[in-house]
């Protein structure tokens, strides 16, 4: 062998040796010292998915179903796997064009080939079931469960309100929501999301790079399983709220219907209302905009969230004020000129002078004006008068929420002392100056839920239980809260009085309420008429039946239709009957309120 | 040798499977499955290397040529009658298994290139025997270019060790190596700094060379400077023009000159997370994850080493690394006791190929070496290559046994 051929032999065999060395070396980097390609690794294969639990079901206060869940499907594609199908027969099961159809499988190809995206959301069940039979020819096509809210009664819409994807802002202040989940927006639905939504599970599996899943991660060891929501059930009795429904059909306002006993909502209408349905799953956005179009505010919540000046239904507030402050007592008469009354006229005609029982009666304006002016002359001085009968007043929970589980309530609104200093002046205002009050117009507000409350107070002689939606979680009760005694300054006698003269109104031979008799119910209540600067006159009625024992407890507004006793005193003696007798026998008042449409004929 | 080839087709086997493994096809006889049809390649294999044991050592130098000619036949007939496997008409379809010419055509080209330079005492300095080498191992690779597999023909440059042991010039080695590191410069540095730094070191060897300067050296340089100017703009434009442009886009990953993990760099950024996931003594048998979910392309073919280097770790990397190198080393010394010019050449030529193949397939698995679709010999799944291999290596393994008798 030759020198040049040995040396030869010797750089090859080196060379190989030293490319072997190199590798070795290489893969001692990689292998041992660099780590980042272990967490890579890692990021590769686990893929962590939400199992998302089912909603908790709501039922009303007979375990009638509300609220249930459906299972929608989104028809999700991914690009990659789509070979050539016949447009025209997939565009006749899904109802689409052949433009729109290419269009959406360009956006998908845009976003990903690999992943799957949606390509159209929330197909219903018939289609899906058609669709189902069909999808292997459709390969890259198939079909992904989602659930969504349905209401069988379609009614209480405000009530139980709805659910929508969380927006980045409670994604950013709660880390539970990830982009996409359903969250509670309004009604029951948000307050109780936390009960309602249970606890979402994860599941690991491993993922090849297509995204196909291929069996769990580490046997599973670090899953959680999804928790079903909580069930409620709630105090609303389905059949009173539909019955409220249907009498406030082409009418704006509201009915309030509360058990005085416990404070529990049995009714909470607004009207006008909406299919709750309308507001779930593809049809929502479209749906959400013309209702919140309308100019009748159908999304708006009357019965929790407007308020109105409550009119005579509040005289009977400054009656029991005088009675309790020993300034009147049931048989202080005061004198009545009719139209000619000085500073308040009264609209009535009736006999001449009126004791305490006959004025609530006949809602005398004369005689509550006296009353009121005897209560702001009590004392001294007016702030002191002024605050003293304040305090009576918001011991009713007016101007104040009740903060218990009821969505978007208005505070209503009775005015400070210093509200009147701000605008006549620290001593320019007197009884006279705030005249009004007494009657139940000028400042003061109350919601048609206050007004309701109002009359369990006077239902209960004197106390109440704040007005609530939930009756129990799962069959355990909760929240002490709402077990709780709410005294009023007003002593049990005194309410006796206002309870006898909210009875002569319904069977006195003047009662405002006597047209609207119930034959076999001893019903109590005080018309209303609110004055106001939209239009005709709100009609207001609250009332509680049966007069000892009482059941129930309704306030009714009807907005812009006139008198009290026209329209809100039969809606609620419905109401009334509907509840304690199960049926209603006054036909012909019933069939005059549903199709009364007070909207058009504005 | 024998050891060693069973040790490393096992080991590529064993790894197909767990490359391939999934919970639906358990057994590793699965034929369905590309590791049960790798068995079905080792048997036939083991039958073609008894066959080759059995036959002549005199037949393979008697019949070299027309090996080499037969080959070249079949590689023109697949350019008509081939059948196209990713953008490569390099296959006949036989059935439901297909044949690649090009993978034999190394080995008959190795004969073909033996028996040429091993006939008389061929001088390698004379033009007419260069320009028959050249033609000997060009021929196959321009067919295998039209065939629009790179990869294979690009192999064939590992007959450069062949020609570097039989003899030929430093001049021309070092003018290779000098082509290659400027086509690398050309293509990383700035045009302007190259030609610079070409002038002044041309500018140094003048002076350096102080003594024998004489105008014809001179012009000689300079010269060469022009040349290796045009040069530098002619890579480009070739680059540009004639290179595919996955082809470049493996080229700038691993110049650096682009980074792209989830595009054009996938493959190798993949291999290196598998690969380097493996820690040590690896994920276990059947325990890897990034192979088994198919996030390594080709992973039971030309990534097969991923495998290896994520379920068996350093450990298992480095000993397989060490086998190849065992085998190769071997495979050199053996060619150096033959008696006949024939044998030795031919070993080299096993060697170099085994070589260029172990280089190229392990190093850009470990992001060393641009990705050039071959197989990994042995290991990698996969008919032709397998048996292509295994004939190689046992016509050596005959002619080292016969060596005494073969004079």
């Amino acid at each position: 062998m030759k020198a040049q051929d040995e040396q030869r032999k010797l750089i090859i065999i080196g060379f190989i040796l030293l490319i072997g060395v190199i590798f070795i070396f290489r893969l001692f980097y990689l292998q041992i010292i660099d780590k980042s390609y272990i967490l890579s690794a890692q990021n590769n294969v686990v893929r962590v998915i939400t199992q998302y639990p089912a909603r908790g079901l709501i039922y009303d206060r007979h375990g009638e179903l509300m609220v249930y869940n459906e299972a929608a499907f989104d028809l999700m594609v991914i690009p990659s796997q789509v070979t050539a199908f016949d447009t025209l027969e997939f565009s006749q099961l899904i109802g689409l064009d052949k433009e729109e159809i290419k269009e959406r499988l360009m956006k998908a190809k845009k976003y990903s080939m690999r992943k799957a995206s949606i390509f159209e959301k929330q197909i219903s069940k018939e289609s899906f079931s058609f669709f189902k039979e069909k999808l292997h020819k459709f390969p890259g096509f198939y079909v992904q469960s989602r659930t969504l809210r349905y209401y069988p009664t379609r009614i209480a819409a405000h009530t139980l309100g709805y659910i929508g994807e969380a927006s980045p802002m409670t994604i950013e202040e709660d880390p539970y929501y990830k982009s996409g989940d359903y969250i509670g927006i309004s009604g029951l639905e948000k307050t109780y999301e936390g009960v309602l939504r249970g606890k979402k599970g994860v599941k690991r599996v491993l993922v090849d790079v297509f995204g196909r899943e291929k069996g769990s991660f580490q046997e599973g060891k670090f899953d959680s399983t999804a928790v079903k929501g909580q069930d409620i059930y709630i105090s609303i009795d389905a059949k009173l709220q539909a019955y409220g429904e249907r009498l406030m059909t082409n009418k704006k306002g509201s009915i309030v219907a509360i058990e005085p006993s416990t404070g529990e909502i049995l009714a909470l209408v607004s009207a006008p209302a909406y299919d709750p349905n309308l507001l779930v799953g593809r049809v929502r956005s479209t749906n959400y905009q013309i209702l919140s179009a309308d100019s009748l505010q159908p999304l708006f919540n009357r019965a929790l969230s407007a308020t109105y000046p409550p009119g005579s239904t509040f005289k009977s507030i400054n009656a029991l004020i005088a009675l309790q402050e020993g300034i009147s007592t049931p048989s202080t008469t005061y004198g009545c000129q009719g139209t000619a009354t000085v500073p308040i006229k009264c609209s009535h005609y009736h006999s001449n002078p009126l004791n305490m029982y006959r004025a609530i009666e006949i809602s005398c304006n004369p005689y509550f004006w006296q009353t009121f002016r005897s209560i702001m002359v009590s004392r001294s001085d007016i702030h002191d008068s002024y605050t003293m009968w304040r305090r009576h007043v918001l011991s009713f929970g007016f101007g104040a929420r009740f903060n218990s589980d009821l969505f978007n309530e208005s505070k209503g609104f009775i005015p400070q002392p210093g509200y009147y200093d701000k605008y006549f002046g620290k001593n320019g205002w007197k009884a006279l100056t705030i005249r009004s009050l007494s009657i139940g117009q000028g400042e003061i507000l109350a919601t048609p839920l206050q007004l309701a409350n109002f009359a369990a107070i006077i239902a209960n002689r004197g106390y109440y239980y704040k007005p609530h939606l939930l009756r129990s979680i799962n069959d355990s009760i909760p929240d002490a809260d709402y077990r709780e005694k709410m005294m009023t300054t007003i002593s049990p006698v005194h309410c006796q009085v206002v309870v006898e003269g909210m009875s002569r109104v319904m069977d006195g031979p003047e009662g405002t309420g006597r047209w609207y008799r119930v034959p076999d119910i001893a019903i109590c209540g005080k018309t209303g008429t609110a004055e106001n600067p939209h239009g005709k006159d709100h009609s207001i009625f609250v009332s509680f039946a049966p007069k000892d024992n009482p059941k129930i407890a309704v306030a009714v507004v009807v907005e812009n239709s006139g008198f009290g006793a026209t329209w809100a005193a039969p809606i609620a003696t419905l109401m009334i009957e509907k509840y304690i007798n199960g049926e209603v026998k006054r036909l012909n008042v019933e069939e005059n309120m549903v199709t009364s449409n007070l909207i058009d004929s504005r | 040798m024998v050891g060693l080839y069973v040790a490393l087709v096992l080991i590529g086997w064993i790894n197909i499977y767990a490359a391939v493994y999934n919970e639906e096809h358990r057994s590793i006889f699965d034929i369905s499955q590309n590791y049960g049809r790798q068995l079905v390649w080792i048997v036939t294999s083991v039958v073609l290397a008894l066959f080759i044991l059995a036959v002549d050592a005199k037949f393979y130098n008697a019949f070299s040529f027309i090996l080499y000619l037969l080959m070249l036949v079949l590689l023109v007939a697949v350019l008509f009658l081939g059948k196209e496997i990713s953008g490569a008409k390099a296959w006949f379809q036989l059935g439901s298994f297909s044949i690649q010419p090009s993978e034999f055509a190394k080995v008959t080209t190795a004969l073909a290139l033996a028996r040429y330079m091993g006939t008389m005492d061929i001088n390698l300095k004379s033009f007419r025997t260069q320009l028959n080498t050249i033609l000997i191992i060009g021929i196959p690779v321009v067919l295998i270019l039209l065939e629009n597999d790179t990869g294979t023909a690009l192999m064939f440059a590992g007959f450069v060790i062949v020609l570097f042991r039989e003899g030929i010039s430093n001049k021309i080695m070092l003018t290779g190596l000098f082509i290659i590191v400027l086509s690398v410069l050309s293509l990383v540095l700035d045009h302007l700094l190259l030609i610079g730094i070409l002038a002044v070191s041309a500018i140094m060897a003048i002076f350096i060379r102080r003594h024998g300067r004489s105008l014809k050296k001179i012009l000689i340089i300079l010269g060469l400077l022009v040349l290796a100017t045009g040069y530098v703009f002619a890579v480009d434009l070739a680059f540009d023009n004639l290179l595919e442009e996955h082809q470049q886009n493996r080229v700038k990953v691993l110049l650096g000159i682009e980074d792209d993990p989830r595009g054009i760099g996938y493959n190798v950024n993949q291999s290196k997370i598998a690969i380097g996931s493996g820690g040590f003594f690896g994920k276990g048998f059947l325990q890897g994850t990034q192979t088994k979910f198919d996030f390594v392309p080709a992973q039971s073919t030309d990534f097969i080493f991923c495998t290896v280097g994520e379920e068996w770790g350093f450990l298992g990397s480095t000993i397989v690394v060490g086998l190849y190198v065992l085998l190769i080393v071997r495979i050199i010394l053996k060619a150096e006791r033959q008696r006949t010019t024939f044998s030795r050449i031919y070993g080299y030529g096993v060697a170099s190929i085994l070589f260029t193949h172990f280089a190229i397939n392990i190093g850009m698995t470990i992001g060393v070496a641009p990705v050039i679709g071959i197989p990994l010999p042995f290991l990698s799944y996969g008919g032709s290559s397998l048996w292509a291999f295994t004939i190689m290596l046992f016509i050596f393994i005959k002619l080292d046994i016969k060596r005494l008798e073969l004079i």
